[in-house]
């Protein structure tokens, strides 16, 4: 990785004095979610049954920053396949916030929150399933977007839930995430499910006027169980601040959102269990040698999987199984099409709707790790954008008592990344956040 | 209604088949590698059909025209919208360990299929046909050859994710015979519109038979069996017919049949159980979140429509009635497209009149010969002209029909050109009415005992004297007489 890098930085400079034309994202540095494939660069996913897994090809992504002229300088660390709101359940190491070591980063691409917050380099790239990006990004205190599923191309991001991943930035500001959105989005013919179309550069609407446009704030995402007073405060300084600039806000009602942590805790593993499915120890990865190929296959599995990973595979396998499928997938299917609608209905009204991104600021390391159904509801304001293919960001608005970042949640439609930008970059230059962490670069 | 089984009770079997055939386009289902057979190990794969993290499939477009094809051929309707499911199961040559497979929307549904049974012709309902994915292929090293027993297992990928259409027939089939009818009428079709090479022997057809028996009058069902491993025409006859038997002696025997996958052992001439139905997997099926369902556009369908080929059920019919032979020689030039072709070009030089020697010729002269050398006919030193020009001669009577067959040996084994041939051999037939009569008027004076025998013998025996006249006017000329012309002037010289 150090060598490429270094490679890379060369390579600008002569491109540099030799005149010619520099890449969007020349200068900078940028560092992977370790899920996403890079070239002759360990891909461990944060598992023993990837440890020291070396792919042979680059993730799209990872090639359209090459191209753009960023150096990318390392893979961070995340919650083994991306499973997790903390970062904890990376079978290598423990990420700490850079705010107050002792909180967690959330996750569960906790690393590349916390690489960008600590300033170690311009942005970063996470994959969000279910608030992956967005939930770190407000915990620490950065902005984190979940583009448009199919909007950027998932061609080499190690799969989790296949329907609900996507692949965005990290960056510690709207303008620089919009930049490098910018480079990820387009069509990607290596990805089925990416969508044909050509975009309008977000960097064009930043700064632009607000007014008139409609602001929702989402009743059923506003607690008042396992919700932080401060947060939920935030939340509506926020919403004033949009109407002193001329939006108008009102309420609005998604009810099949109540539905959406179940869902999500159905179809995310479903899709997981299948996914990983591939890590048999007969190709790549790790291999535990028994005495039969299926013997194998098992005590592989056994020895490479993680706690929070075999939990998920186990409710995946039971939600897919003869005689509960139409129980568990076929309603959880349903619960999806009802929110899509809901969110549908709820866009006739208002340009972009708001939430906290997360219940709570960042928590203590090892105080959620007990209960995965705590551990769960960290996203129950994130995941419904996954499980509807629309897009919504994490913007930083301020801190709560103990000086941890809040972050605001900005929705909108599928493809409104454009109105989704311009409340945002309104949104940072109100607010005016700058909570200077603790650890890092400042 | 229950039937009270009896020694006498009849049987009847009800068999559905599932064919898996290996679609022959240039790449994979889900990837740009080379779909062929026979490369090294392991040289055809890539990060998507190799499984690697992170990779994804893309559709290739061309086995969802192949699949039109095939929809076209057997009649089946081609829905709006199809869809892949994944269907999940370990095994170490899948390796997703899920098969990317349609399950209750496919591609092609109620198609149908004519074959020809021994009562005539009868309609197999194909309920069926989907897109899916080859598995790569497993060798089990050790003594027994198979899994079990083995000291270790090597896996090659070149096959996995190589496109396969799986065609699924209704329980319309009744016996063997008809299974083996519908399998090679099957592949005479698949074979037509070039989506296949359709060999049995080379995996690239493989035949699983759902077998099970009733008494006859009975409307339920009877427990059926899956049969697997059959290899040829051959096996699956004798495989089905092994089984209807081992089944009507189990419930004969007042003992129940049970639902399991049966192997078929080709040497040991049996059936045996390969797994019950209550070890077999739970696949927990669910639609495939990286691909988007299949649209075929009307473009497309339109396409393959327009562009689709002489069906063999057709080129039958065209054939005996253009070329007015026979419904078996139409059968035989149909399943063998490059004796037709040679026929069809021979044809085309010497006109419809000639095509029914040309055919008859071809089939026993020219194939039969050749396939005792076991040469093909594109290579064989005869060619189409030949043909046309020797089926000319007998039909302008300058040949015999006899003349022709040796004429067309020597032209099998080493070629030549016709008209040299003929004169080089003294083959020419001689149809000069008086030097005929000269011949016909020797032998007659020769022979005069029997001829005087000739006014009082009844018909048998004016055959006979008839036939015994004329072998002696033909070795008199020493083969070359016309036969028409020595009889009509044989009879006309004997009167009533
Ligand atoms: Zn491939």
């Amino acid at each position: 990785m150090e060598s490429q890098a270094l490679e890379q930085a060369k390579e600008i400079d002569r491109k540099k004095s030799a005149g010619e034309t520099l890449g969007a994202l020349a200068g900078t540095t940028v560092a992977i979610k370790d899920n996403m494939a890079t070239i002759g660069v360990k891909t461990t996913c944060a598992s023993k049954m990837l440890e020291n897994w070396i792919p042979v090809y680059d993730a799209t992504v990872v090639k359209k920053l090459k191209e753009a002229d960023a150096i990318i300088v390392g893979k961070t660390n995340l919650d083994e396949f991306a499973m997790g709101s903390s970062t904890e359940n990376s079978a290598f190491k423990t990420t700490k916030n850079p705010h107050d070591t002792s909180k967690v980063p959330g996750g569960s691409s906790g690393g590349s929150a916390a690489t960008v917050a600590a300033g170690a380099v311009t942005f970063s790239l996470g994959s969000d399933t279910g608030g992956s990006i967005r939930q770190p990004a407000s915990l620490c205190g950065i902005v984190g977007v979940k583009p448009t599923y199919g909007r950027v191309s998932r061609y080499g991001l190690v799969a989790f839930g296949s329907s609900l991943d996507q692949i965005g930035p990290f960056a510690r500001n709207v303008s620089d995430a919009a930049t490098l959105l910018d480079v990820l989005s387009g069509y990607d013919p290596m990805d089925s499910t990416s969508i044909n179309k050509e975009y309008k550069p977000l960097t064009d609407v930043l700064g632009s006027d607000i007014k008139g446009l409609r602001v929702g704030i989402i009743d059923e995402l506003k607690g008042p169980q396992g919700f932080q007073r401060e947060v939920l405060d935030a939340v509506d300084e926020t919403a004033k601040l949009l109407e002193k600039n001329g939006a108008t806000v009102g309420n609005v009602s998604i009810p099949a959102s109540a539905y959406g942590l179940s869902a999500y805790y159905i179809i995310a593993p479903a899709e997981a269990s299948s996914n990983l499915a591939r890590f048999d120890g007969m190709r790549y990865g790790l291999r535990v040698e028994e005495q039969s190929a299926a013997l194998t296959n098992e005590a592989t599995r056994q020895a490479g999987f993680g706690m929070e990973v075999k939990r998920r595979i186990m409710l995946g396998t039971y939600a897919l199984s003869a005689g509960y499928y139409d129980a568990f997938y076929a309603q959880a299917q349903k619960v999806r099409t009802l929110m899509i609608n809901d969110f549908k209905q709820a866009y006739e009204n208002f340009d972009v709707l708001l939430s906290p991104t997360s219940p709570t600021t960042a928590f203590g390391i090892g105080e959620k790790t007990q209960d995965p159904y705590q551990m769960y509801l960290a996203d129950v304001c994130t995941l419904p954008t996954n499980i509807v293919g629309a897009t919504s960001m994490s913007v930083p608005v301020g801190v709560d008592d103990n000086g941890l970042p809040i972050g605001v949640q900005v929705f909108a439609p599928p493809l409104g990344e454009e109105v989704m930008f311009q409340v945002a970059s309104a949104i940072e230059e109100q607010a005016n956040y700058n909570a200077v962490p603790v650890v890092g670069a400042f | 209604m229950t039937i009270t089984i009896s020694k006498d009770t009849q049987f009847e079997a009800v068999i559905g088949l599932e064919v898996h055939v290996e679609l022959s386009t240039a790449t994979k289902l889900f990837c740009g590698c080379a779909n062929d057979f026979g490369s090294d190990p392991n040289t055809n794969v890539c990060p998507v059909c190799m499984a690697l993290p992170g990779s994804l499939p893309v559709l290739n477009e061309r086995v969802v025209e192949f699949a039109l094809r095939i929809g076209e051929a057997l009649d089946f309707d081609v829905p709006t919208q199809s869809v892949f499911h994944r269907k999940n199961y370990f095994y170490p040559d899948m390796p997703k360990n899920f098969q990317t497979s349609q399950y209750d929307q496919p591609i092609c549904m109620d198609g149908k299929l004519e074959i020809q049974t021994s009562e005539g012709t009868k309609v197999i309902r194909i309920e069926r046909a989907h897109m899916e994915e080859d598995t790569g292929k497993s060798t089990h090293v050790g003594s027994s050859g198979r899994l079990h027993g083995a000291d270790y297992s090597l896996v090659d990928y070149n096959r996995a994710g190589v496109p396969l259409m799986e065609i699924v027939s209704r329980p319309d089939i009744s016996s063997s015979q008809e299974a083996r009818a519908y399998v090679s009428e099957l592949r005479a079709v698949l074979k037509s519109i070039d989506v296949s090479d359709v060999k049995m022997e080379e995996g690239s057809m493989r035949v699983d038979a759902n077998v099970s028996v009733r008494p006859v009058g009975q409307e339920q069902l009877g427990i059926r069996a899956e049969i697997k491993n059959m290899n040829s025409l051959r096996s699956l006859g004798r495989a089905v017919d092994f089984e209807i038997a081992r089944q009507i002696a189990l419930v004969k025997s007042g003992e129940p049949v049970i639902q399991e996958t049966r192997h078929w052992d080709e040497n040991a001439g049996k059936t045996s159980s390969m797994r019950s139905k209550e070890e077999a997997n739970d696949y927990r099926y669910f639609p495939e979140p990286d691909l988007v369902p299949v649209v075929p556009t009307d473009d497309m369908r339109e396409m393959v429509h327009s562009s689709m080929p002489e069906l063999p059920a057709q080129k039958r019919t065209r054939l005996v009635d253009d070329w007015n032979i026979s419904d078996s020689d139409a059968r035989t030039l149909v399943s063998n497209p490059e004796l037709y072709e040679f026929v069809q070009v021979a044809v085309s030089i010497g006109g419809t009149d000639i095509a029914k020697d040309a055919t008859s010729f071809a089939i026993i002269e020219v194939a039969g010969e050749l396939n005792e050398k076991g040469l093909a006919i594109d290579v064989a030193p005869i060619t189409s002209e030949n043909l046309a020009q020797v089926c000319t001669l007998v039909a302008n009577a300058e040949l015999s029909r006899n003349q022709a067959k040796t004429l067309l040996g020597y032209l099998v084994d080493r070629g030549g050109v016709v008209s040299s041939l003929v004169q080089e051999l003294g083959l020419k037939q001689v149809s000069d009415t008086g030097a005929l009569e000269a011949i016909v008027d020797e032998v007659l004076a020769q022979y005069s005992d029997d001829v005087a025998q000739w006014a009082d013998a009844d018909e048998g025996k004016r055959k006979k004297l008839q036939g015994f006249f004329m072998g002696k006017c033909m070795a008199q000329s020493k083969g070359q007489g016309n036969p028409q012309i020595f009889n009509s002037l044989i009879e006309s010289k004997l009167g009533n």
